[in-house]
C-alpha cells in the first residue's frame, strides 16, 4: 500500500512537472503507463486538498490529472509571485523535456529502459521508505517542523527523480549544475507531500519491527548484538550496503575502473523461517537462493578478454562470455535437476542465454573451484561449473544487473553505469557473487554476502582520443554528486602506487586521504574520496576526478603468471590444443591447477597429452580426467603442475574433429565452434615477498623473514577461448536445390513414369554384365557377338 | 670493385645494407598502439636461388596486433606487406602503418587485425604461418610466436612499388593451385567500383564487349593465363601460403603503367579500409561462393560445373580405351596353326609387366632425388654453378630415361608378346586415368593441361604405329617439353614474348624455381611430375618400343 502511494506520489510529481508546461504536452507525458495507479494519485491529491484553495467536491469527481494540473497551476502562481526568474528557468527546462518526450517512442530501447526504470522505481521506493523508517524510528513525525530537518533526505529523493529525468536528456555538465539549483527549489514544493508520506509509512514501521523481533528470536544466542528490546533504541542493522569504485591508471595509457557493490545480510536463507521481507538484498536473488538451496553462486558476464600482459592482474578475473559456478547445499538430492532449473531461472533474471547450459557443457571440477565463502565442503558433487564462451554481453544484461542494486542507477556510484559509455570500452565484465560470510569475528553465525562487481577498461585510442588524460566525465559522461543514501560506505579509490611524488600523473582534485592495501600480492597505495563526506565534492558539488599523465609510457612490472592457448595444425581432421603457461618469477617455482573443459565434438587423444617446461618433461602431480560421452558430457581435464621459475610450460593434447549430425550444426556452422577458456588457478608468490633484499621504507627488523601472509596469493587466470572449425557440409542453396529437385524427380516423377511405361514380361536369365558390355563393343567393331 | 666481384660476398653485403628496419618497425607500431611481436627465422635453401640471390636466409618478421575492443581473441584478419630488400615495397609498408594508426582509433572492430611485415617475402610468410599454426612441414627454423589472435578468417597481402598507381591487380592463385573463395574477388571488385579504381586480374582489364571476337579472345587469354598460373602450383603472391590453412587470402598489387589517370595511396587506403570493414562484419568464414573457378575477367567466372565435364570427357577416352583393352584381353583371339591345333597364347608373366613399372618409377625417384643430392659432385667436375648443376642434372636424368626400353628388354628373358604390351598398356592407361583424375580434383588446370598432352598419346600408342614419327610426337608431348611450351605460351599471353635463347634460360630457371618451391613451401608439382607423371609417360614410351 505504501509502495503504491509512493508510486502515486512520484507520478504526481512527474505530472506536476509536465503539466505545468501546458495542456498540449499532457497527451505525451509518461503518465500513459500509470492508469492503474491513478487511484493513488487521486488520494494524494485529495489529502493535499485542505491546503489547496480549490473545491473539494470537484476534485473527487474529476479525473486526477486535471486536478494535478490545477493544483500545479495554483502552486505555480504562488511561485511566480515569489521567484519569477526561477520559474522562467523551470519553464525552459520543462519545455526541453516536453520536446524530448515525443521523440522517445521512436527508440524502442530507450522506451523499454524507461519502463523498466519506472517499475524499478516502485521497488526502490519501498526499500527506501523502509530504510527511512528504521533510521528515524523514534522520531515523532506529527509536526511539520520536522520536515525541515529532514530536508537532506528529501533532497536525495528529489535528486533521484531528477537523474531519471536526466537520462532522457542529453547530458551535459552545465545541465547538471543547473538542475542542482532547481532541486533546492523543488524541495520546498515537496514539503507537504512528505508529510503525507511519513504518515502513511508510520504504520509500516510497527509491522516491520515485529517481524524483526520474531526473526531475531530465532537466532538469539548467536547474534552478536543484543536484540533491540526497547523501541527507542535503533534495532541492529541487519543488512549493510557498501559501494566503492577503484580506478587504476594502466601503463599503456588505458584506464581500469572496477565497481564493487556489497550487500551483507544477516538472514539465514536455509533456516526454517522463510525470508520474506527484503530490504537491501534483492528479492529475486534471495528467492532463487532459497528455492534452489544454493550455498554459493558466482556468475559473470564478460565481453572482451583481459590483457594480462598490458594491464596486469584484474581484481576479479572472468573468462570471455558467461561463466556460472554454483555450490549447492548438501541437502540437495537431485543436483543435476536443480542445476538445470537454476540455470533457466538465472537466464530469465539476467536476460542471458544461460539456458543453453546443459550436460554437454557442465563439468564438476574436482579441485579448481573451492567455495569462496565459509564452510569446508569437499564433496564436489555439489559443484557445477559451466561457461558459455559465445555469450555476448550488452545492455540487456546490464539493466537487470543494475536492478539488483539498492539504489538502482539513481544515486551513488551507480549513476556512472551508463551503457552507452560502458560498452564503448575495451573490456567489460559484470559479475554477481553470492556467498556466506562470517557475521562476526567469532564466526558463530553466517550472513549472506552479495557482491556485484563491474570492471571496465577504457581505451586510450578510442575512448580517450589519444590524449593521456582521464576524468570521470570522460569515462562515464557523468560525475558524482552524492553517495547512495542507503550505503554505509561509499568510496572512490585511485591507485597512486606508481605515483608517489606525482611524477607519473597528476590527480585533481587532490585528496588528503591515502590508504594502503595488499592487493594481488602487491602493496598498493590509494587516494580515497569518501562520498559520504560532503567535502569530497568541493564547491562545485560534484566530483569529477581528473587524471592527467605527465610521463609517457611507463614500464609495467611483468605479471608473474600469464597464459596463452591456441589450436595448432591445419586441415579439418585433426588438430592440437596448445596451452602455454608462463612463470615470470625469477627464482621461485609455484604450483598451478589447470582446468580445461573441452566439448565432446573435439575428441581428445589423451595419450598424446604432453607437459613440458624448459624442454624437459614435466610430470603433473595430480591429473583428474573425465572422458567425454558423445552428446552427453564434455571432457574434463584437471592437472596440478609445478611451474619452474622463469619458464614456459607447454601442455599439448591432440584431438580429432568429430563429424556432427546435420541437425547438430549451429545456424552458422562456418563460423566455427567455441571451446571455453581454460582456467588456471595458482598460488603465486607475491611481489612483496619477492624482494627479500629491499629495506625500502621498512624498518630492518621487519624484513628478515619473509612475511608469511603475503608470501603468496591466490590468482586465477583464464585463457582465450578457442574457435575451432569442424568439417561442415555445404549447407548452401545449391545443395538444397539439388537435394530437393533430385528427390522430387526420383521419387515422385520417376516411380510414376516407371509404372506407366513398364511392360511386364517373363524373360530368360540375362547374360552377365561384362558379357553385355563386351557385346556392345563387339557390335561397334563388327566382330561377331559372343 | 674487387670487393663486389665475388657474388657471395656481394650478396652478403647487399643483405646487410637492405635488412629490414626491425627496431624502427617495432617502435612505430608500438607508437600506434599495437601489440608488437617479432619472429626470427632462418632457412638454408637446398641450392642457391639465383633469381632472388639468396641461399642462407635469415630474417625477422614484425607483426602488430590490433586487439578488437570487447572481442575474445578468437578471430583475426591479416594485412601483410612483404618488406623486400631495396625500396620495392616501401609504399605498401607505409600504407600498412597508416592503416594501423587509423584502424586503432576505431571502435567497430570485432576481429583482431594483424599487421604483418614479413621479410624475404614467401619464406618469411611461410615461417610466420608455420609459427602461428605451430606446424612444421618444410623443416624451417623459426622462433615461436608470442602473440596470436585466434583463427584467421581472411588475409590480404599488399604490394605497391610506387606512390601512385594506375590500377590494382588482384592475384588469387595460391600454392598447389588453391584459390580463395570467389567472394573475396567479388569484394575487391565491388570496392574498386565504388571507389573508382581500375582493377584487373592477370593484368588484364575487364572488357564489356563479350560478344565480339576480340573481346572473346581477350577473355580467353585472361583465362589461359589463370590456367597456366594455377597449373604452375606455385604461390603467385604472399597470400598463396595462407590457403593451406583454409584462410581466404589474396594479393593486391599496385600497377603503375603509362595511363594518365593515377590513383594515390589514400585511395588504396580507403579501398583496404572498406574491404577490412566488410571482412570484419563477417559472421562466418567466406564459404557461400565458389572455391573452384576460372576467371576470364574480374567480373565473370567459369564454375567447376562448366569446366569439369571437359576434363571428364578427356578422361573418358582413357576409360574406354582401358575397357577395350580389357575386353580384348579377356577373349584372346585363338590362332589356328597349320596342323589345325588351336594355340592359346600364354598370358604374359607378372615380371614382364612389373619390370617396366619398377624401372620407370626408379627413374622417377632418381629424377626427384638426384639433382639436389648430386649438386656438389656436379659443381666439382663441371664448370657450372650449383643452381645450373641441379637443373642440368634433372634434364640429364630426364633424357636418360628415354633409353629405358632397351634396358628393359635386356632384362626381360624372352620376347615381348602381343598380350604383354596390351596388359602393360592397360595398366598404364588406368594409371594415367587415376593420376589425372586425382590431379584435376586438386588442381584442375594442371590436370587439364596434362590430360590435353598425355591422353591423345595414351590413346593411340601401340608398338605397331610408325616408330620414328610416334617417337617424335611422344617427345614433343612429354611433360618436360610441355613445360617448355607453357613457358613460351605464358610469355606470349603476357605480351612479353621472348626469343628462343631467353626462353631456354627462363625454362631453366622455371625448373629450378619448381624444385625450390617444393623444398620451401611444399609445392607438389615437382614430386608429382617426377614421381608419377614422368614414370607414367615412360610406360607409354616403353610400349612404343615394345618388341
Amino acid at each position: 500500500m505504501a509502495a503504491r502511494r509512493c508510486l502515486g506520489l512520484w507520478f504526481f510529481l512527474i505530472t506536476l512537472c509536465v503539466v505545468s508546461t501546458g495542456a498540449d504536452v499532457l497527451h505525451t507525458t509518461p503518465v500513459t503507463g500509470t492508469e492503474s495507479s491513478a487511484a493513488g494519485t487521486e488520494t494524494v491529491v485529495a489529502r493535499e486538498l485542505p491546503e489547496a484553495p480549490s473545491d473539494p467536491g470537484e476534485h473527487t469527481a474529476a479525473e486526477p490529472t486535471r486536478e494535478g494540473e490545477q493544483n500545479d497551476r495554483t502552486r505555480g502562481g504562488e511561485q511566480t509571485l515569489g521567484q519569477p526568474t526561477r520559474e522562467e528557468e523551470q519553464e525552459q527546462e520543462k519545455t526541453r523535456e516536453g520536446e524530448q518526450t515525443p521523440a522517445q517512442p521512436t527508440r524502442e530501447e530507450e522506451e523499454e529502459e524507461e519502463e523498466q526504470e519506472q517499475t524499478r522505481g516502485e521497488e526502490e521506493f519501498t526499500r527506501e521508505e523502509e530504510e527511512e523508517e528504521l533510521t528515524r524510528e523514534e522520531e515523532e513525525l506529527t509536526t511539520e517542523e520536522e520536515e525541515l530537518t529532514r530536508e537532506e533526505e528529501e533532497q536525495t529523493r528529489e535528486e533521484e527523480e531528477l537523474t531519471t529525468e536526466e537520462e532522457e536528456l542529453t547530458t551535459e555538465e552545465e545541465e547538471l549544475t543547473r538542475e542542482e539549483e532547481e532541486q533546492t527549489r523543488e524541495e520546498e514544493e515537496e514539503q507537504q507531500t512528505t508529510a503525507q508520506q511519513e504518515e502513511q509509512t508510520k504504520r509500516w514501521e510497527a509491522t516491520e519491527l515485529e517481524e524483526e523481533h520474531v526473526h531475531d528470536a530465532a537466532v538469539p544466542p548467536l547474534a552478536g548484538d543484543p536484540p533491540a528490546a526497547d523501541p527507542p533504541s535503533p534495532p541492529p542493522s541487519k543488512d549493510d550496503f557498501q559501494e566503492e569504485l577503484v580506478i587504476r591508471p594502466l601503463h599503456s595509457g588505458d584506464i581500469y575502473a572496477s565497481f564493487q557493490f556489497r550487500t551483507v545480510w544477516d538472514a539465514d536463507f536455509m533456516g526454517d523461517q522463510k525470508v520474506s521481507h527484503y530490504r537491501l538484498f534483492p528479492k529475486s536473488l534471495g528467492q532463487v537462493i532459497t528455492k534452489f538451496s544454493v550455498r554459493e553462486l558466482h556468475i559473470s558476464f564478460t565481453q572482451g578478454y583481459w590483457r594480462t600482459m598490458q594491464w596486469g592482474q584484474p581484481y576479479l578475473p572472468s573468462p570471455p562470455g558467461a561463466e556460472l559456478w554454483v555450490w549447492f547445499q548438501d541437502t540437495v538430492t537431485d543436483v543435476d535437476g536443480t542445476w538445470k532449473e537454476l540455470t533457466n531461472v538465472l537466464s530469465g533474471i539476467f536476460c542471458a542465454s544461460l539456458n543453453f547450459i546443459d550436460s554437454t557443457n557442465t563439468v564438476q571440477p574436482s579441485a579448481s573451484f573451492k567455495p569462496l565463502g565459509i564452510g569446508n565442503v569437499t564433496d564436489h558433487s555439489f559443484l557445477r561449473y559451466a561457461t558459455l564462451p559465445r555469450e555476448i554481453v550488452c545492455t540487456e544484461n546490464l539493466t537487470p544487473w543494475k536492478k539488483l542494486l539498492p539504489c538502482g542507477s539513481k544515486a551513488g556510484l551507480s549513476v556512472l553505469l551508463k551503457s552507452e559509455k560502458l560498452f564503448h570500452s575495451t573490456f567489460h565484465s559484470q559479475a554477481v557473487h553470492v556467498r556466506p560470510v562470517c557475521q562476526d569475528p567469532q564466526c558463530r553465525t553466517t550472513s549472506m554476502e552479495l557482491r556485484q562487481t563491474l570492471n571496465v577498461v577504457f581505451d586510450l585510442h578510442t575512448s580517450g582520443q589519444g590524449k593521456r588524460e582521464w576524468s570521470l566525465f570522460k569515462m562515464f559522461s557523468r560525475t558524482l554528486t552524492e553517495a547512495c543514501p542507503l550505503a554505509s560506505s561509499s568510496k572512490v579509490y585511485v591507485d597512486v602506487t606508481d605515483n608517489p611524488q606525482g611524477e607519473q600523473f597528476e590527480l585533481s582534485p587532490a585528496t588528503p586521504l591515502l590508504t594502503q592495501a595488499v592487493v594481488l600480492g602487491d602493496r598498493r597505495t590509494y587516494s580515497v574520496y569518501d562520498l559520504t563526506q560532503q567535502a569530497s565534492f568541493g564547491s562545485s558539488r560534484s566530483l569529477n576526478m581528473l587524471l592527467r599523465w605527465k610521463a609517457a609510457d611507463g614500464e609495467m612490472l611483468r605479471p608473474l603468471l600469464h597464459s596463452e592457448r591456441y589450436v595448432a595444425g591445419y586441415g579439418l581432421q585433426a588438430g592440437e590444443i596448445h596451452t602455454l603457461i608462463y612463470n615470470h618469477h625469477p627464482y621461485r617455482a609455484f604450483p598451478v591447477l589447470l582446468l580445461s573443459a573441452v566439448p565432446w565434438y573435439l575428441r581428445l587423444y589423451i595419450h598424446t597429452l604432453t607437459v613440458s617446461s624448459k624442454g624437459k618433461d614435466n610430470r603433473p602431480s595430480y591429473i583428474h580426467y573425465q572422458p567425454s560421452k558423445d552428446r552427453e558430457r564434455p571432457h574434463l581435464l584437471e592437472m596440478l603442475l609445478q611451474l619452474p621459475p622463469n619458464s614456459v610450460t607447454e601442455v599439448t593434447v591432440e584431438f580429432e574433429r568429430a563429424l556432427l549430425k546435420w541437425t547438430e550444426y549451429t545456424p552458422d556452422p562456418n563460423h566455427g565452434f567455441y571451446v571455453g577458456s581454460s582456467v588456471i588457478s595458482a598460488l603465486v608468490p607475491s611481489v612483496v615477498a619477492m624482494d627479500t633484499n629491499s629495506t625500502l621504507d621498512r624498518p630492518l627488523f621487519s624484513s628478515f623473514f619473509p612475511c608469511k601472509e603475503e608470501a603468496s596469493y591466490f590468482m586465477r587466470v583464464y585463457t582465450e577461448p578457442l574457435l575451432v572449425n569442424l568439417p561442415t557440409p555445404d549447407f548452401s542453396m545449391p545443395y538444397n536445390v539439388i537435394c530437393l529437385t533430385c528427390t522430387v524427380v526420383a521419387v515422385g516423377y520417376g516411380s510414376l513414369y516407371n509404372l506407366l511405361t513398364r511392360t511386364f514380361q517373363v524373360d530368360e536369365p540375362s547374360p552377365g554384365l561384362a558379357k553385355r558390355i563386351a557385346n556392345v563393343i563387339r557390335r561397334f567393331r563388327g566382330v561377331p557377338l559372343l | 670493385m674487387g670487393l663486389l666481384s665475388d657474388p657471395n660476398r656481394r650478396r652478403a653485403l647487399i643483405g646487410m645494407l637492405t635488412r629490414m628496419p626491425v627496431d624502427w618497425l617495432v617502435r612505430t607500431m608500438q607508437a600506434r598502439g599495437l601489440e608488437v611481436y617479432t619472429q626470427r627465422f632462418s632457412r638454408k635453401l637446398p641450392f642457391p636461388d639465383e633469381d632472388k640471390e639468396r641461399y642462407m636466409v635469415k630474417g625477422t618478421n614484425v607483426y602488430g596486433i590490433l586487439r578488437a575492443p570487447r572481442a575474445p581473441r578468437t578471430e583475426a584478419l591479416v594485412l601483410s606487406a612483404p618488406c623486400s630488400p631495396g625500396n620495392e615495397n616501401n609504399q605498401a609498408v607505409g600504407i600498412l602503418l597508416g592503416l594501423a594508426q587509423y584502424f586503432r582509433s576505431q571502435i567497430y572492430w570485432a576481429k583482431d587485425i594483424i599487421f604483418l611485415v614479413n621479410e624475404h617475402d614467401l619464406i618469411g610468410m611461410q615461417a610466420w604461418l608455420e609459427g602461428y599454426h605451430h606446424t612444421n612441414t618444410t623443416g624451417m627454423d623459426w622462433s615461436p610466436l608470442q602473440g596470436r589472435g585466434g583463427s584467421i578468417q581472411a588475409a590480404l597481402s599488399l604490394e605497391l612499388s610506387s606512390d601512385v598507381v594506375t590500377s590494382l591487380d588482384l592475384v588469387l592463385e595460391g600454392l598447389n593451385g588453391q584459390l580463395p573463395n570467389l567472394d573475396l574477388a567479388n569484394l575487391f571488385y565491388a570496392f574498386c567500383q565504388k571507389i573508382g579504381v581500375l582493377c584487373t586480374t592477370q593484368g588484364k582489364l575487364p572488357r564489356n564487349d563479350w560478344d565480339t571476337t576480340s573481346g572473346y579472345s581477350h577473355a580467353v587469354q585472361t583465362m589461359m593465363l589463370m590456367v597456366l598460373k594455377q597449373a604452375s602450383s606455385r604461390p603467385w603472391g604472399d597470400h598463396g601460403l595462407f590457403l593451406r590453412y583454409h584462410i581466404e587470402a589474396a594479393s593486391i598489387k599496385g600497377v603503375n603503367s603509362f595511363r594518365p589517370y593515377k590513383t594515390d595511396a589514400t585511395t588504396v587506403g580507403r579501398l583496404l579500409e572498406g574491404m577490412y570493414r566488410k571482412l570484419n562484419n563477417l559472421l562466418e568464414r567466406l564459404h557461400q561462393s565458389y572455391f573452384f573457378y576460372l576467371m576470364p575477367s574480374l567480373t565473370r567466372f567459369v564454375s567447376i560445373g562448366y569446366y569439369m565435364p571437359a576434363f571428364g570427357l578427356l578422361a573418358l577416352i582413357l576409360l574406354l580405351r582401358a575397357l577395350d583393352l580389357w575386353v580384348q584381353l579377356s577373349s584372346p583371339p585363338t590362332r589356328t596353326t597349320e596342323d589345325g591345333v588351336e594355340v592359346v597364347p600364354a598370358s604374359p608373366g607378372v615380371l614382364s609387366i612389373l619390370t617396366p613399372l619398377v624401372i620407370s618409377h626408379l627413374t622417377g625417384v632418381a629424377l626427384y632425388t638426384l639433382p639436389v643430392l648430386s649438386q656438389e659432385l656436379a659443381v666439382e667436375h663441371f664448370p657450372v654453378s650449383e643452381t645450373e648443376a641441379v637443373v642440368l642434372t634433372a634434364i640429364a636424368i630426364y633424357t636418360a630415361g628415354l633409353a629405358l626400353p632397351h634396358n628393359t628388354h635386356r632384362l626381360l628373358a624372352g620376347e615381348g608378346t602381343e598380350q604383354g604390351w596390351k596388359v602393360l598398356k592397360l595398366v598404364a592407361v588406368l594409371y594415367l586415368a587415376v593420376l589425372l583424375g586425382c590431379t584435376a580434383l586438386i588442381n584442375f588446370s594442371l590436370g587439364f593441361i596434362l590430360a590435353l598432352t598425355l591422353v591423345p598419346l595414351a590413346a593411340f600408342i601401340t608398338p605397331h604405329v610408325p616408330k620414328t614419327l610416334s617417337a617424335v610426337v611422344m617427345v614433343i608431348l612429354s611433360p618436360g617439353l610441355t613445360l617448355l611450351f607453357a613457358v613460351f605460351f605464358f610469355q606470349e599471353l603476357q605480351e612479353t614474348p621472348v626469343t628462343l635463347q631467353e626462353g631456354w634460360m627462363l625454362y631453366l630457371s622455371v625448373i629450378s624455381q619448381g624444385i625450390l618451391d617444393h623444398a620451401l613451401y611444399g609445392s607438389l608439382l615437382y614430386p608429382l611430375a617426377a614421381l608419377l607423371v614422368y614414370p607414367c609417360w615412360l610406360l607409354f614410351w616403353n610400349i612404343l618400343f615394345w618388341k
